[in-house]
């Protein structure tokens, strides 16, 4: 992720809490997000994210904490947060009776640009967004995944220096949510900040440079990608072979494998990398046994947020990668 | 620029959007025209006979009578589309977006009265014409015209801010399209129809001290000569007060509320 680093926070949050209430919904809550950077707050549904986002957007009030948003006081200053971020919600923020154009013409009108930069604004963000071809459309007959284009590029006709995207890919389809992931890529090279929530790993782990695990109220974990991963033991290749022979032969070379005789199979502790994986096929190379079947099985975001929210393992091959 | 300059150039612009909104959705315009209109016709030629005579005269007598109850009841119509409208923003996620941005607060509120008064008297312009067409004779002055024109004005200010409020205050579309309903009755149950005079006491009590009879009876004042009396002051006052209320009303709710 190609980013400006600077030590000004986009977003500093201190022992922030919200109830509903007898329900906590926030249970003092610390973050901290860097200029420039994509910053994931990642949990179940109900964990509170929503919340957490409405409040930084000044839409709600929180109950205790100190928040810093774009370098003003959330509480002193909302006008001034508000001047700085942009939202894109989980429900299409648009105006279904009007048209792609007018309504970021609209967006353009109440950030009070002049009507030259509005138009040049709005006419780069049709070009940009692909919307040529809808322009002159209501938002109403739109697909769900240009909805929430035409969503995100009003979102950046104020040209936020910080977006907050709530679980900006849920219900989109996998084309959809590729292309949504590219434009926050393209954002964030320009310099702008994102802080997005989502439920799906894949998606923190493909754009964020840091990862906050939010359950019940609670921020459990919290780092890059990498370090929550390297937190979860768990990596391992798994080798199968065609007969017990063979197998005999692999389990005497390996001592460190665990022996599936029934599977035929051996789980070599291994961190994925190259290097072990040419140890051991090396180490087999010797005896001359070659597996039938190899696969590499990484730590994943799955194995981090089961690991860190307490909710039950599945399957241990979901994420495995397959060599032939 | 100034925190005054802001709200007005941020009202135009959601004044705009409503404008584009009327453009876009003709048909809710329709609806709020033809039901007037229907009761205009159906009062004139099915029971404008036996009331008219009651009044002392005929059909022609009673066109004149219930005109100025009519043109109240398309404004108290009118403002159920400005709470649907209202609602509709604030159940959509639109207003989120507009509420995290760094616009005037009073503004999108303002839009939607604005649009409403355009839209109101597009309603009024056509149930008068028709008025016009089949017998509806006034005797004003340009002057008193002018004076018409306010009166439905500031009621018309009134019972939009009221539906604003109305259509904040209610958690789904259908509550907001209902509850301005009572609105659509209150003409009948004043001297929008017939005279106060030949209702029950009780009913008499209420009709006379409702704020739709002043205004009714300014307007007829206006446009036929009757007598006014202190009815365009008590009219005036009702149209203000209402109007404070509803206003403080409904940018509390804007600004408290969280939709969803």
């Amino acid at each position: 992720m190609t980013a400006i680093l600077t030590t000004r926070p986009a977003v500093s949050v201190a022992g922030l809490r919200k109830s509903f209430g007898t329900k906590v919904v926030l249970d003092g809550i610390d973050l901290t997000v860097t200029e420039g950077t994509v910053f994931a707050l990642l949990g179940p549904n109900g964990a509170g994210k929503t919340t957490m986002v409405r409040i930084l957007a000044t839409l709600l009030a929180a109950d205790g904490g100190s928040i810093h948003v774009a370098g003003h006081d959330l509480t002193r200053e909302p006008d001034a947060v508000r001047a700085a971020i942009g939202l894109t919600g989980q429900f299409a923020a648009v105006d279904r009776l009007l048209t792609v154009r007018e309504n970021l013409r609209l967006m353009a009108d109440l950030n009070r640009l002049g009507r030259a930069e509005g138009r040049s604004r709005v006419d780069g963000l049709i070009e940009r967004f692909d919307l040529g071809e809808s322009a002159g459309k209501p938002v109403s007959v739109l697909s769900g995944g240009q909805q929430r284009r035409v969503d995100l590029a009003m979102t950046l006709v104020g040209d936020p220096r910080l977006i907050f995207l709530d679980e900006p890919t849920t219900g989109l389809d996998p084309r959809s949510r590729h292309e949504m992931w590219r434009i926050v890529r393209e954002l964030v090279a320009e310099g702008v900040t994102v802080f997005l929530t989502t439920q799906y790993l894949d998606e923190a782990d493909e754009l964020a440079d840091r990862i906050a695990v939010l359950d019940q109220g609670r921020i459990v974990a919290e780092g890059t990608p990498d370090e929550l991963k390297r937190r979860i033991p768990g990596g391992h290749l798994l080798l199968r072979f065609a007969d017990p022979a063979t197998l005999r032969t692999a389990a005497a070379v390996l001592d460190t494998a665990q022996r599936d005789d029934a599977a035929l199979t051996l789980q070599v502790p291994s961190d994925g990398g190259v290097a072990s994986l040419r140890a051991v096929l090396a180490a087999l190379d010797a005896v001359h046994v070659q597996p039938e079947h190899l696969a590499v099985h990484t730590p994943d975001l799955d194995d981090v947020f089961f690991a860190f929210t307490g909710a039950p393992a599945t399957a241990s091959d979901i994420a495995s990668e397959e060599i032939r | 620029m100034t925190t005054l300059a802001h709200t007005l150039t941020d009202s135009r612009t959601m004044f705009h959007r409503q404008l584009l909104h009327l453009k876009r959705y003709p048909s809710l315009t329709g609806m709020l025209i033809g039901l007037p209109v229907i009761f205009l016709l159906l009062f004139v030629y099915v029971f404008g006979g036996t009331l008219g005579a009651g009044l002392g005269g005929g059909r022609q007598e009673y066109v004149n009578y219930l005109t100025p109850g009519i043109l109240l009841f398309t404004v108290a119509g009118a403002v159920a589309g400005t709470a649907i409208s209202v609602a509709m923003d604030m159940t959509e996620g639109i207003v989120d977006r507009f509420r995290s941005m760094d616009i005037a607060r009073a503004a999108l509120l303002t839009g939607h009265v604005l649009g409403s008064l355009v839209q109101i008297f597009l309603a009024l312009g056509v149930v008068l014409g028709i008025a016009l067409l089949i017998g509806f004779r006034p005797n004003a002055t340009p002057l008193e015209w002018l004076a018409v024109i306010g009166v439905l004005a500031a009621t018309a200010f009134a019972l939009t801010w009221l539906a604003v409020a109305l259509g904040m205050a209610a958690d789904s579309v259908e509550t907001a399209s209902n509850t301005p309903m009572f609105l659509s009755l209150l003409p009948f149950l004043g001297s929008g129809f017939v005279p106060t005079e030949s209702m029950p006491s009780g009913l008499r009590a209420f009709a006379d001290y409702q704020p739709f009879t002043p205004v009714i009876e300014t307007l007829r004042g206006l446009l036929l000569g009757t007598g006014i009396g202190n009815s365009a002051v008590i009219a005036l006052v009702w149209c203000v007060g209402i109007s404070l209320l509803s206003y403080v009303w409904a940018k509390r709710k804007y600004n408290q509320r969280a939709s969803r």
